[in-house]
């Protein structure tokens, strides 16, 4: 087995690092450390080199007009574009372009009209509205907003809680119960245009998260044509969790960029920094943290890329992707906490990225899933067909 | 949490005693409009105290202002603009235009 890098796969790589290095951080330089965008006039200039670079709209498939590239090279270019202050909820703010709402290249030839070549071209937003406040980790039993069949429409009550980005989107997808008896089988996905009279966002939810905060949902007697159901009634809760099978790959490569770069960071000021006469770099403390950074991270990459693999062969990979977003969120956390401890003082101020990654970074291990609902995956799953 | 600052209005006056934190401000005028909301990011020289100081000077007709202490200074600024826009329709009248999401609270 070769694990290493194919020639084409070490150039994008290459090309992505110094794209980061040259474009993105001297912009973030003279933002806000908090800040989750850039100028409008950057946004387009350097979308324009994404482009020209063939890297622009990396998670679209080739048959919509994406480059053709396998999801292991994607999870390596994630792993270098989420290296910078923003990078963990804005990987290079946006310029690589995005898919969207992956589970639109599953719509209805005039839902994808409507809604995912308008995201493709940049001109629409959309949001993925499943957490209610009754409860994310277990949404087939929670979801507790309701949705009634009248005629042509359906009519929703109800509401949701954690949604990020719904105040600017035009459209949602909204996780509805349609069939109060049938559990994770009575829940149907339907896409909600936010004009729609009843849809408000009542409030921004302020959380940890620097960039993109979350926002809280009302439904009040919304009707939502029949037509615009994703999928098939009561077939909601498959599409919802194979998004976040899916999601949590990338989700994974974003923590191990912030935790490369946090311990890149840490390697250059250990030799530099000297206490009792003699510099961190010579002190075994300082050395373990070291050590232990570099294991977790190694840890991190290959489960990661091996969810990837297996993704991209086809093969299932529930098990493996929840492995690697649990063992990337967990062991980012604890690289990121180690190389403040190496700042001393300066880790925790907003001189440096550490104290930004440090609070988003608690984040990863709830949203998309929280690191106990991902050891209750692999259970099952092992439980089921034993691993080899 | 309270929408909009929910702390009292305080004269221009009393600027030395706001602490140099990161937060939010607003400014009102004589009538006690608000006429522009401001934040104090991590970039500003003494916080919320040297923002606001900056911000008096810089609105004409200002005469008084409010602010709130907050890590969450830059979710929260969006917040208030979000509200201001969703209640009266338009950004207070010294903000200048931005894009910014649709609150209906
Ligand atoms: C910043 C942010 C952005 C978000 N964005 C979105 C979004 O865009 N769309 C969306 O739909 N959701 C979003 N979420 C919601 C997120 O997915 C949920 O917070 C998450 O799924 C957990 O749900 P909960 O908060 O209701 O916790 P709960 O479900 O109440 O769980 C509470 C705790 O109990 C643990 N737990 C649950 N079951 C078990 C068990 N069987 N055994 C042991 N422990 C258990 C959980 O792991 C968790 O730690 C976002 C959340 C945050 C914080």
């Amino acid at each position: 087995m070769d694990l290493s890098l194919t020639a084409e796969q070490e150039m994008l790589v290459q090309l992505v690092r110094r794209f980061v290095r040259e474009e993105i951080e001297p912009l973030e330089r003279r933002l806000d450390p908090d800040a989750d965008e850039i100028e409008p006039a950057d946004k387009s200039r350097l979308i324009e080199k994404t482009r020209a670079m063939g890297l622009y709209g990396l998670d679209i498939p080739p048959a919509y007009g994406g480059p053709a590239i396998d999801l292991v090279t994607r999870t390596l270019l994630a792993i270098e574009m989420s290296q910078h202050r923003a990078g963990l909820y804005a990987p290079c703010y946006g310029v690589f372009g995005g898919a969207g709402l992956a589970q639109l290249f599953e719509a209805s030839e005039p839902q994808k009209e409507k809604y995912l070549y308008p995201v493709l071209r940049g001109e629409k937003r959309g949001f993925f509205g499943l957490t209610e406040p009754s409860g994310g980790s277990d949404p087939a039993r929670a979801i507790r907003t309701r949705a009634v069949r009248d005629g042509d429409h359906w009519v929703i009550n109800g509401g949701k809680i954690f949604i990020s980005g719904a105040d600017k989107a035009q459209f949602g997808l909204v996780f509805a119960r349609t069939d109060p008896d049938k559990g994770r089988g009575g829940v149907t996905c339907f896409i909600v245009d936010t004009d729609t009279p009843g849809f408000r966002v009542r409030r921004v939810v302020h959380t940890l998260r620097s960039a993109h905060y979350a926002t809280e949902l009302s439904f009040e007697d919304m009707r939502v044509p029949h037509a615009n159901i994703l999928g098939k009634v009561n077939g909601g809760f498959a599409i919802a969790n194979d998004r976040l099978t899916r999601q949590r790959i990338p989700y994974a490569a974003g923590c191990i960029g912030v935790a490369v770069k946090a311990h890149a960071m840490a390697v250059d000021y250990v030799p530099q920094r000297e206490t009792f006469g003699a510099p961190l770099s010579s002190r075994q403390a300082i050395q373990w943290m070291l050590v232990d950074n570099e294991i977790d991270i190694r840890q991190a990459r290959w489960l990661t890329l091996d969810a990837a693999a297996k993704a991209d062969r086809g093969e299932p990979f529930r098990t493996e992707a929840a492995m690697a977003k649990l063992v990337a969120t967990e062991a980012a956390s604890r690289v990121v906490d180690r190389c403040i401890q190496i700042f001393g003082g300066y880790g925790v101020t907003k001189d440096f990225p550490f104290e930004r990654w440090y609070r988003e970074m608690r984040i990863r291990r709830i949203g998309e899933g929280p690191s106990e609902v991902q050891r209750h995956i692999i259970a099952r799953d092992l439980l089921d067909s034993p691993l080899h | 949490m309270a929408l909009t600052i929910d702390k009292p209005w305080r004269p221009a006056d009393q600027v030395p005693q706001v602490p140099a934190q990161l937060g939010v401000f607003e400014l009102a005028d004589a009538a006690g409009v608000v006429v522009f909301i401001g934040v104090a990011d991590a970039r500003s020289l003494f916080g919320l105290r040297g923002a606001v100081a900056d911000a008096l000077q810089a609105v004409p007709g200002a005469a008084g202002f409010r602010y709130e202490s907050t890590s969450a200074y830059h979710t929260r600024y969006r917040e208030l603009l979000m509200v201001h826009q969703a209640t009266h329709g338009a950004l207070p009248v010294h903000n200048a235009p931005m894009q910014l999401g649709r609150l209906q609270p």
